[in-house]
């Protein structure tokens, strides 16, 4: 008997199971990196600035994610007299539930084969798994925006006005230069994606594995750098510069609230890391077992992220639009001429 | 430009290295203070008494006015400080009274960890400057 697809069986009892225990695990394993993304960032940082890091609380300070959560899960949670309810409320909310749910269309190891079904390491194989990823990037603004509006502050609003020319400069740029690898993997599949990567380069090296970094360099470096701007990570963290805004659209939110905020902003690091992973670096596969090689890549380039901010400046508002609207955009639809060229004369 | 953003990183990654760093985990770790560091008074003892001959150059130079001086003579004729007290609630550690002194009686030592509970505690009388 050959193993049968598990989604497309008639056992609905161990395909809930499955999916429920599959959704736990990513979650779990999510919220935990953001946890230690937060640590990490710290020591880095604290490192490349000649300084320790956090150190007191346990071994390094290994339990410094754990105490900021408990102290601000007991902080007072204000709410601004002035502020509309719930709008204020539903605007965390509303940037951390995209930032997580982008992860369901991440694969992260190959299809298992257990008691004669296949299940794929991943939580659901959307056909349309990239344009699922951009939407969800496009709804992740309107918490910001939302935020900043309900908050009937001046440093707010200014923030949220920000972040949504920002991001929907930004946003263009990025998929566009996505646009450029579904010309060539001729699929919007994730999972299809990696598959495709796994083959020799060019089908002509077979050393080097078909990372789409070999074929899409430009590419590749357009993404990185405009999903930087997408997520609000320095060098483009205009909407909460601290400097200018006090601290942007989370000026006036506190507690477990805030937390959420930088919660979000951690995870859609790790989401972006993951979809760079997945888009240009072959995703899972790689010398280790499946999730393995997803883990790597997703930290080398969390730490990378990192790395930029313990490095650059921020870039002046004027300049961030330059960049988005005259540099980044038209790169990215020269490579889209440039690679639909070359598809054709190939064929 | 590219060179100047690689340039960058180059340099943030260089900072990395564990030798790099000038943080020192404090109450574990202490740093040596210099000779010169001026911290604590400390009233230099002779065989049976202080060396203080009370003459208040300390208190007539001190810019805080915080050196209470209040001269005794003991059996022997000798004039000794009866009281002798320094408020370091507004001592500014300025290290005039260690230049006026004409026996070298006082000098600064190198401790620095003066914080207390009680303004009483920062009153440090003779025989808590003599220890």
């Amino acid at each position: 008997m050959t193993p049968e697809l598990l989604s497309l069986s008639n056992n609905w009892p161990l395909f809930l199971g499955t999916m429920i225990l599959k959704i736990l695990v990513v979650f779990v394993v999510v919220i935990l990196m953001v946890a230690y993304a937060t640590w990490l960032e710290r020591k880095l940082i604290g490192h490349m600035q000649t300084r320790l890091g956090p150190m007191r609380t346990g071994w390094h300070g290994l339990l410094q994610p754990i105490a900021d959560g408990l102290k601000l899960f007991f902080k007072e949670d204000i709410i601004p007299a002035q502020a509309s309810k719930v709008p204020f409320i539903l605007a965390p909310m509303m940037i951390c539930i995209p930032a997580f749910i982008t992860m369901a269309v991440v694969p992260f190891g190959p299809d298992l084969v257990i008691n004669n079904f296949i299940i794929p390491q991943q939580i659901t194989d959307l056909n349309v798994g990239i344009l699922y990823v951009l939407a969800m990037a496009g709804l992740g603004i309107y918490g910001i925006v939302l935020a900043g509006w309900a908050s009937n502050c001046k440093y707010s609003l200014l923030g949220g006005i920000r972040s949504s020319a920002q991001m929907i400069s930004y946003e263009l740029a990025a998929a566009l230069s996505i646009i450029s690898i579904f010309m060539l993997s001729e699929t919007l599949s994730l999972r299809k994606i990696v598959e495709l990567q796994m083959e020799p380069l060019w089908g002509v090296f077979s050393f080097l594995p078909n990372w789409y970094v070999f074929t899409q360099p430009l590419a590749f470096v357009l993404f990185v750098v405009t999903s930087l701007a997408e997520i609000n990570r320095t060098p483009f963290d205009l909407p909460e510069a601290e400097s200018e805004l006090v601290s942007g659209f989370c000026t006036e939110y506190s507690s477990m609230k805030y937390a959420l905020f930088f919660m979000a902003e951690y995870a859609n690091m790790i989401v972006v890391s993951a979809l760079i992973a997945t888009l240009f670096l072959g995703g899972w596969s790689g010398p280790f077992p499946g999730f393995i090689n997803i883990l790597i890549k997703i930290v080398g380039f969390v730490m990378f992220f990192m790395w930029i901010r313990a490095t650059y400046p921020r870039v002046r508002y004027d300049q961030l639009m330059f960049m988005g609207w005259k540099v980044f955009l038209p790169l990215a639809l020269a490579n889209i001429v440039v690679t639909g060229l070359v598809v054709v004369l190939l064929q | 430009m590219f060179k100047a953003l690689i340039q960058g990183l180059i340099i943030t990654a260089k900072h990395l290295a564990p030798s790099k760093i000038t943080t020192v985990q404090y109450p574990t770790v202490r740093l040596k203070v210099s000779d010169r560091f001026r911290g604590l008074h400390r009233l230099v003892p002779t065989q049976d008494r202080e060396k203080c001959v009370a003459c208040y150059l300390c208190p007539t130079v001190c810019p805080a006015k915080c050196i209470t001086v209040e001269a005794a003579e003991n059996e022997k004729g000798e004039k000794y400080p009866k009281v002798y007290q320094i408020d370091l609630l507004r001592c500014i550690f300025c290290g005039y009274c260690v230049e006026a002194c004409p026996v070298e009686a006082i000098e600064m030592t190198g401790a620095y960890e003066l914080a207390d509970y009680k303004r009483e505690d920062f009153a440090f009388t003779k025989e808590r400057l003599l220890k």
